[in-house]
């Protein structure tokens, strides 16, 4: 019982998946300056923002439900947390013992963008209500193509559901990626995690400039941090999900180490620099592309890993 | 200054608010968020909603219409706030003190923490009286 209490709040969850992601936030907003020619904010910045959202004033709003409103931030910090906690100690390379995690993780994965949506229909505000609709619809887009990138590693992996076993199988036989199919997967599964976690193009939940935040809009003070803190989580644990699906996860041997991070950091440049190079699409123009173009390249990963290519 | 004012000043998050202006202003605070003066080097940017806001960006004197919405605008957004006056009209009214749409300059309406004097404000102006505030 006390080891599982310290998975959840110390070592692979809570805490430290915080921390990492906070640090992953960072370095994104960095690029991002970078890339402008600008300096961008200092290394604290993240946990300053967290911080000073824990200080201030929450706002209930009149029409909501606060019961809900209030409720829908924790449960998305909980869900955010147990997939940290599901996908990371494999790819520590701690035993669990649990066969199906695979399954489990996609279902887990879901659940800060569900309680997003839940809190936003709760808060009573008509932007936030726009922005459930449009969180809905972006994971109605992205999750059938990230499925068919999952099912294609499990062929790969020699039908297994296992985490552990899937990285024992690119251990024994080279990472995913070196082969065509590994290729393509990975090329959806950086689209589908640019939507996942709501960075630019596929912002359209959380649009600035027209729906002021969409989901987030009536969110205050620390029902905010919490999101904030559930942001910064996805931040590390989606990309180190990819790691560990295609990229071969970590490995914590001498000069390995260096080479674990590398790819962590990799797959957030790609983001970033994604995010830093295109305009936000409209919601019709993300179904289409992730409906028609990710499927189809996503199905032919399918196919070329049946032929073990 | 206690650490939750220094956490507070680290991490300042801007709402804009537009009161009756001639748009000046406007277009001179989005100048300090560009390349060449990025205030995001002290941790502050551009929230859309005013529940994410730290700071009230408000220019422009305050309009008969515009009053009441910055009344409301002020009490939605959560405390602790600052409120920041851009520009010579919410200060004193300016070129249009004189105007039968003048509701008096913004201090009468809502406490003003800094004011920030100029007709628009350059953007270094803008920066040096947040930097003052800063060092409070």
């Amino acid at each position: 019982m006390g080891k599982e209490i310290f998975y959840f709040l110390i070592f692979p969850g809570l805490l430290f998946s915080a921390v990492i992601g906070g640090f992953l936030s960072w370095v994104d907003r960095k690029i991002t300056a970078r890339v402008q020619f600008r300096k961008g904010p200092p290394l604290l910045q993240p946990l300053y923002d967290f911080l000073k959202l824990l200080l201030k004033e929450t706002i209930i709003p009149v029409r909501g439900s606060v019961f809900t409103f209030l409720v829908s931030p924790v449960l998305a910090l909980f869900g955010a947390t147990i997939s940290a906690v599901f996908i990371l100690l494999p790819l520590f390379h701690i035993e669990t013992g649990f066969a199906g995690d695979l399954i489990v993780v996609i279902y887990l994965l879901n659940i800060p963008s569900l309680t997003y949506i839940i809190g936003a229909a709760a808060s009573g505000n008509p932007l936030a209500s726009v922005g459930a609709s449009r969180e809905m619809k972006m994971i109605l887009s992205y999750e059938v193509p990230l499925l068919l990138v999952i099912v294609s590693v499990i062929i790969k992996a020699g039908m297994t559901i296992s985490l552990t076993e899937i990285i024992a199988a690119q251990a024994a036989g080279g990472a995913f990626i070196g082969s065509i199919s590994g290729v393509i997967a990975f090329l959806v599964a950086i689209f589908c995690i640019q939507a996942k976690l709501a960075l630019v193009p596929f912002d359209i939940p959380e649009a600035e400039g027209e729906i002021c935040d969409g989901v987030a809009i009536e969110y205050s003070g620390s029902s905010l941090a919490l999101i904030k803190l559930t942001k910064y989580i996805m931040l590390f644990i989606v990309p180190s999900f990819v790691v560990l699906l295609l990229l071969g996860g970590f490995s914590f041997k001498g000069i390995d180490i260096l080479w674990s991070v590398l790819k962590l950091l990799v797959i957030i440049l790609l983001l970033t620099l994604i995010r830093n190079t295109n305009p936000r699409v409209k919601i019709d123009q993300a179904m289409k592309f992730f409906w028609i173009w990710m499927n189809l390249l996503a199905v032919i990963a399918v196919v070329l890993s049946i032929l073990g290519l | 200054m206690g650490l939750k004012e220094k956490i507070f000043k680290k991490s300042l998050w801007l709402f804009h608010l537009s009161a009756g202006s001639c748009n000046n202003c406007d277009i001179e605070i989005l100048d300090c968020l560009t390349p060449r003066f990025d205030v995001e080097r002290f941790g502050m940017k551009l929230v859309g909603s005013v529940r994410h806001a730290d700071v009230l960006l408000i220019t422009g004197i305050v309009t008969r219409k515009t009053k009441p919405r910055v009344l409301e605008i002020y009490e939605q957004a959560p405390k602790p706030i600052v409120v920041v006056a851009v520009g010579a009209c919410p200060i004193t009214g300016g070129i249009f003190a004189e105007g039968y749409n003048f509701a008096g300059p913004l201090d009468k309406v809502i406490p003003v923490d800094v004011y920030i004097p100029g007709c628009p404000p350059k953007p270094e102006a803008i920066l040096a009286g947040i930097v003052k505030f800063l060092n409070k």
